[in-house]
């Protein structure tokens, strides 16, 4: 399925500073339950987000008013555990459009790229800064320039360059779809085929 | 120029490369369950599209399957409509489907390598993490999101940056009352649960060697828990014993072509990995986990490690004991546990339900744990009776539930209650990973027994 482009995204940011977040977190496993890649994002993060009588949690960071927008930030290690990606179908549903992290996990990241959502990965360090410049001021903007490869938080003059291959920048900024790409290639794929040894 | 094992299995799998991206991969064979398929089927609808190579997909419902009473309708409208979407999906598509009630039926990462499904050098995938079991067999084996599951299905192939390698050598002796599920924690509590990110493991060493195949898929099923794409181990007499004469192996001329190729398949003695890691087998106890991660692991008899010691910062650590309820430098030893669950694709064979049987025989359960033994498999189930296992645990208080994914991920009706504590086989640990406010203390087969039969956490090693 072909998706939404991603050139230059200029947001505030959701701050998440806990390591190790996994998609049990992001989407507990009961609500995999779907057939139709819908309604996500109403279940994003829905422990921490919500109490058992589906009343709000009001310590948690999508709960407070102050802080919204298109980018999350989370900590080291972000999106371990399972490969659902029903993790990134919530996280794109709820809004966000890009994470931020300074770890993830791979299965993750594969996901994220494969649906449109940017994860961006940069040092320790800026990850700090983020942070701290989202808890100083929660409506302060950040961009992530995707042809530039680049992170910067503009007010604070900060700015942190970081990785993608190639053949994935593309596909994100055109909205490429892999698997045009690879039925462009079918009939290689059914000759490979014929001399696998299994 | 030399090559890992790893290296031998994915060059000779790349269809084609693409310069500053992913290798295309081919894929030979493909497990599919409810959960993680029905969308990757619809994108195929969608684009009107029909799968490329519908004879090297299986599938198997397990994640969303009741474990009492499976020959009745399925209760929950949202997984019988799951399941119903599987069994539509594989009939319209032309794929073996093994479902609810079918005698092959189980967890997807214990039937494959029952039924000969998973092979030396295949690459193997699955919407699934777990599916790293089946590098025990040295295949490349790996889980996949849903988006990649549509790619296979459509052309057999998935685009992957091919990851670094590590090797973990463990030799020595393994200590009594240790298992491979120690081992793995083992390793895991020391590499941190992104210490294998971006890297693909091969397990080396007499530890591994001279594990049985069902403890082999063990360690590789838990690869995941580090952070690796997968783990494998290279093939050997006891890997050829195992896969011989299953249904879906190759018989006659054709095993013996495949023996040639299986043969081959060993890391040249002059190949380099990213990284090494060595650990002596000696060092290792039986483990159980105190947090909110598979890597939050150490030995039964340890206290909770303080704070500033631990990897994944102060707030996180602090975060996972507080949803334990548990204290820095508390002993883990004599803590009461409720629940027990036996079983999982970690843990789920028949050899773990021997380790079980081993430690619970003659004894009874406690009367304030409920446990949960869930078999891997129709076939595990059988073997269960057949060699008198069932007997022996019926008569120490405990009941065998039908096969399926169960309390590992609680998608079905086997939920530990908040706040309960459950010793699990199982592969996470994650705040209400086994039901909302569930709280796991992961561990082997022979600890699990041990707190069954004590109803606190117990040193397996002083019950026989």
């Amino acid at each position: 399925m072909a998706y939404d482009k991603f050139n230059i995204l200029k947001s505030s940011c959701v701050p998440l500073p806990i390591e190790n977040i996994d998609t049990d977190q992001i989407i507990p496993a009961r609500f995999l339950k779907a057939t139709e890649r819908k309604g996500f994002g109403d279940n994003l993060f829905r422990d921490w987000r919500f109490n058992t009588d589906n009343s709000p949690k009001k310590d948690f960071v999508l709960n407070d008013e102050k802080f919204n927008g298109q980018i999350l930030v989370g900590g080291k290690n972000f999106g371990s555990g399972s490969s659902r990606e029903h993790a990134a179908w919530a996280i794109y549903d709820y809004g966000f459009r890009c994470v931020i992290s300074s770890f993830f996990a791979d299965i993750f990241r594969n996901n994220c790229l494969n649906i449109g959502v940017l994860p961006v990965k940069v040092s320790a360090e800026f990850l700090d800064k983020i942070f701290k410049a989202v808890y100083d001021d929660p409506k302060i903007e950040v961009t992530v320039n995707l042809p530039d490869q680049k992170v910067l938080i503009p007010k604070l003059n900060l700015s942190e360059s970081f990785d993608i291959n190639s053949y994935k920048k593309e596909n994100m900024l055109n909205g490429y779809d892999d698997i045009d790409y690879l039925m462009n290639i079918k009939d290689n794929i059914i000759k490979f085929s014929k001399n696998t040894p299994l | 120029m030399s090559k890992t094992l790893f290296d031998k299995v994915w060059d000779s799998h790349v269809v084609h490369k693409i310069k500053d991206g992913p290798d295309v991969l081919f894929i030979d064979r493909h497990m599919v369950h409810e959960v993680t398929s029905p969308v990757a089927f619809l994108g195929l609808k969608n684009r009107g599209i029909k799968v490329l190579f519908p004879e090297k997909t299986f599938a198997t419902a397990d994640h969303n399957t009741p474990t009492v009473n499976q020959h009745l309708p399925v209760k929950d409208p949202l997984s019988a409509n799951q399941l119903k979407a599987l069994e539509e999906n594989s009939n319209e598509h032309g794929i073996s489907y093994w479902g609810l009630g079918h005698e092959k039926n189980g967890i997807v990462h214990v039937v494959g390598p029952e039924y000969g499904i998973t092979q030396p050098g295949a690459t193997i995938v699955c919407g699934d993490s777990h599916t790293s079991t089946h590098g025990a067999f040295g295949a490349i084996a790996f889980g996949i999101g849903t988006s990649e599951v549509e790619m296979v299905l459509s052309t057999q192939c998935i685009m992957q940056p091919k990851p670094k390698k590590m090797r973990i050598n463990i030799n020595g002796n393994l200590n009594k009352g240790v298992t491979p599920k120690d081992v793995a924690l083992f390793i895991i509590s020391k590499l941190t649960t992104s210490g294998a990110t971006g890297y693909f493991v091969e397990y080396s060493g007499s530890v591994f060697s001279n594990m049985s195949m069902e403890g082999r898929m063990t360690v590789c099923n838990l690869s995941i828990e580090m952070g690796a794409r997968g783990g494998m181990i290279a093939p050997d007499e006891k890997t050829f014993e195992y896969i011989k004469g299953r249904e879906f192996t190759p018989k006659n001329n054709d095993w013996t072509n495949a023996m040639k190729y299986w043969s081959t398949l060993k890391t040249d003695d002059d190949a380099i990995f990213d990284k090494e890691i060595n650990f002596d087998g000696n060092e290792i106890n039986p483990m159980i986990t105190f947090g909110t991660n598979p890597g939050m692991g150490i030995g039964i008899s340890k206290e909770i490690p303080n704070a500033d010691s631990q990897d994944g910062g102060l707030q996180t650590f602090k975060k996972s004991l507080s949803y334990m309820d548990f204290n820095e430098g508390e002993s883990m030893i004599g803590k009461n546990i409720d629940f027990v669950f036996l079983g999982s694709c970690t843990n789920g064979r028949i050899e773990d339900f021997r380790e079980f049987t081993k430690i619970v025989k003659g004894k009874k359960k406690a009367p304030n744990v409920t446990a949960w033994l869930v078999p891997g498999s129709h076939k595990v189930e059988k073997a269960i009776e057949e060699e008198g296992l069932l007997k022996i645990l019926n008569e120490s208080g405990f009941e065998l539930r039908e096969p399926g994914c169960s309390a590992c991920l609680a998608m079905n009706d086997d939920k530990v209650p908040a706040g309960k504590y459950a010793v699990s086989t199982s592969n996470r640990n994650f705040e209400g990973r086994q039901g909302p406010g569930s709280r796991t203390l992961l561990a082997s087969p022979l600890v699990a027994a041990a707190a069954a039969i004590t109803g606190k956490i117990t040193d397996p090693r002083t019950l026989y």
